[in-house]
């Protein structure tokens, strides 16, 4: 009798755990669409998404967000273009060209780059590829295409911890069939592993680009986080992520409920880019 | 005719020594059966004839195996010709995760051919040559892991035959099917022989006697007797394969 209350209580201490997390998500889309729908349904939702100016000083104030939005995806497209053909690469060199030796450094570095912390990718880029980038292009070297490069090494191991893992997990039997017929490693690879793989690494490409959108503490340090159109790619960009940091600490009012629909529309792409996982995921298991 | 000579051949898996001694001539144009208990080696023969075997770790082979009197262990033996000339089916059926047309494009593709009516061409003739064309002509575009196992398998017989190979090797191409199917893919291997020389490795001896000329039983790594199929399974001359056939062991 004593054993089985006890399991009880256990499974009710369980089932409260697996709770939080779900309630910690409820509470965040609770909190950050409260704060910033009625902001947006205030200012107006194509006023606010396609307005070309964000100056919270003017009088009245211009709360347009078109130029961060642009920033974010220019930035995201500018690490995708970078980072995902040497993540595929990189993860099958390691699942499929790899010698063991080689493999037992080259693993644990990427899963260390996974774990250092953002500012420090930020610094790095700060001192490394701030002054290259002004020597080739000159102005300061705070751009789209700095924060690009930066952003592309950052999505590095997300890409190829998943693709690694997808290639791995096609079945040997396509690679001995392939072999089979006079096929080279090589082609085998090339035409059979990585097609039959691709669910996996869509999967990983968009993970990628959710890695990308969100950061923030990096690239604040490197984007130069001028908030006004785009207007090239060596010059500087701000992006949702730090439009909200930059200016969080000072605002209020109107201002602060500006900067948390700014975080709306955030979520919602990290939503979209989700539900692209799920999809993209469920596909493949078919 | 021998299409296959193996002279006085060892196979070791790092230190275990998996063939013993093998002697055997394979002749063209006949179907050779190689059938044993599990762990007899037979299958690692098999593998030995296209060099599968190079795939797997620490695989070393001494004596010779020669394919129309080359020895296909010669280091300068080109190994992808080699498995052009001398194509596999295995015994789980394993087309690639593409289309039909693509599975059997694959091989033809790699091997150079680029031009397209080329490749519709040699994808029917392929699929004729498997018996199972009349099954997918019209969906030729379906993914081939949307069809069932047997004709999966077939398909898979049907990609082995778009390189033109001269021989076809089958490691237990049955075991995984319904009856039906099986009964398909044997008279399909019955066909084949006209044109291709066949080794086929078998667990079910009533297959061996149906569809084999020549039958090979193994044991422990050695050949225990090797004849025409019917004098092996009617008047075995050795006790041990008397046992086997029998059913008194294995």
């Amino acid at each position: 009798m004593k054993t089985k209350s006890f399991e009880k209580f256990m499974e009710i201490i369980f089932l409260i755990s697996a709770s939080m997390s779900i309630v910690a998500i409820i509470l965040i889309c609770l909190f950050i669409f409260a704060g910033g729908i009625p902001f947006i349904s205030e200012y107006g939702l194509s006023n606010f998404l396609f307005g070309t100016i964000w100056k919270p000083s003017n009088n009245p104030a211009s709360y347009g967000i078109l130029p961060m939005i642009l920033g974010s995806l220019y930035v995201t497209v500018g690490a995708i273009i970078l980072g995902v053909p040497i993540g595929i690469m990189t993860a099958t060199y390691l699942a499929k060209f790899c010698n063991k030796k080689l493999y037992k450094i080259l693993k644990p570095c990427i899963n260390l780059m996974a774990g250092i912390p953002s500012i420090i990718y930020g610094f790095f880029a700060l001192t490394v590829l701030v002054p290259i980038i002004r020597n080739i292009f000159g102005g300061t070297g705070m751009n789209i295409i700095t924060a690009s490069i930066l952003l592309g090494i950052m999505i590095l191991p997300t890409i190829i911890g998943m693709s690694e893992a997808s290639i791995r997990a096609v079945p040997g039997s396509y690679y001995e069939g392939s072999m089979a017929l006079g096929a080279s490693h090589e082609r085998t690879i090339v035409s059979v592993m990585l097609p039959a793989a691709k669910s996996g690494i869509l999967s990983s490409v968009i993970l990628g680009i959710g890695r990308a959108i969100g950061e923030t503490m990096a690239v604040i340090l490197v984007a130069g986080n001028q908030a006004r159109m785009p207007a090239g790619l060596t010059k500087g960009v701000r992006t949702l992520t730090t439009n909200i940091v930059i200016e969080m600490a000072y605002a209020a009012d109107t201002h602060r409920e500006a900067l948390i629909a700014t975080a709306v529309v955030l979520f919602v792409f990290i939503l979209i880019i989700n539900g692209l996982f799920m999809v993209v995921k469920r596909r493949g298991l078919n | 005719m021998y299409k296959f000579v193996i002279k006085n051949m060892d196979l070791y898996y790092g230190d275990f020594h998996a063939l013993k001694n093998i002697n055997l001539n394979i002749e063209e144009n006949k179907i050779t059966a190689l059938i044993g208990p599990s762990g007899c080696g037979k299958s690692t023969l098999l593998k030995s004839l296209n060099r599968m075997n190079d795939l797997v770790e620490g695989c070393k082979i001494t004596g010779d195996i020669l394919l129309d009197n080359e020895n296909i262990y010669r280091s300068d033996f080109d190994v992808n010709v080699l498995r052009k000339r001398v194509g596999m089916v295995f015994q789980k059926p394993n087309p690639f995760p593409m289309s039909i047309y693509d599975n059997i494009a694959y091989g033809p593709r790699t091997h150079g051919i680029k031009n397209k009516s080329k490749l519709d061409e040699i994808v029917e003739k392929s699929l004729r040559g498997a018996a199972i064309w009349d099954e997918v002509k019209t969906d030729l575009k379906k993914n081939a892991l949307k069809i069932s196992g047997g004709q999966q398998q077939r398909i898979c017989i049907a990609r082995a035959l778009a390189v033109e190979p001269e021989v076809l090797l089958m490691d237990e191409p049955t075991s995984a099917l319904d009856p039906i199917s099986t009964s398909k893919i044997e008279d399909l291997i019955q066909e084949l022989k006209k044109n291709y020389t066949i080794v086929i490795v078998t667990h079910n001896m009533q297959q061996a006697t149906r569809i084999s000329d020549k039958t090979a039983f193994f044991l422990s790594g050695e050949i225990v007797e090797f004849d025409d199929t019917e004098k092996l399974f009617t008047l075995p001359k050795n006790k041990r394969t008397e046992d086997y056939i029998t059913g008194r062991f294995g």
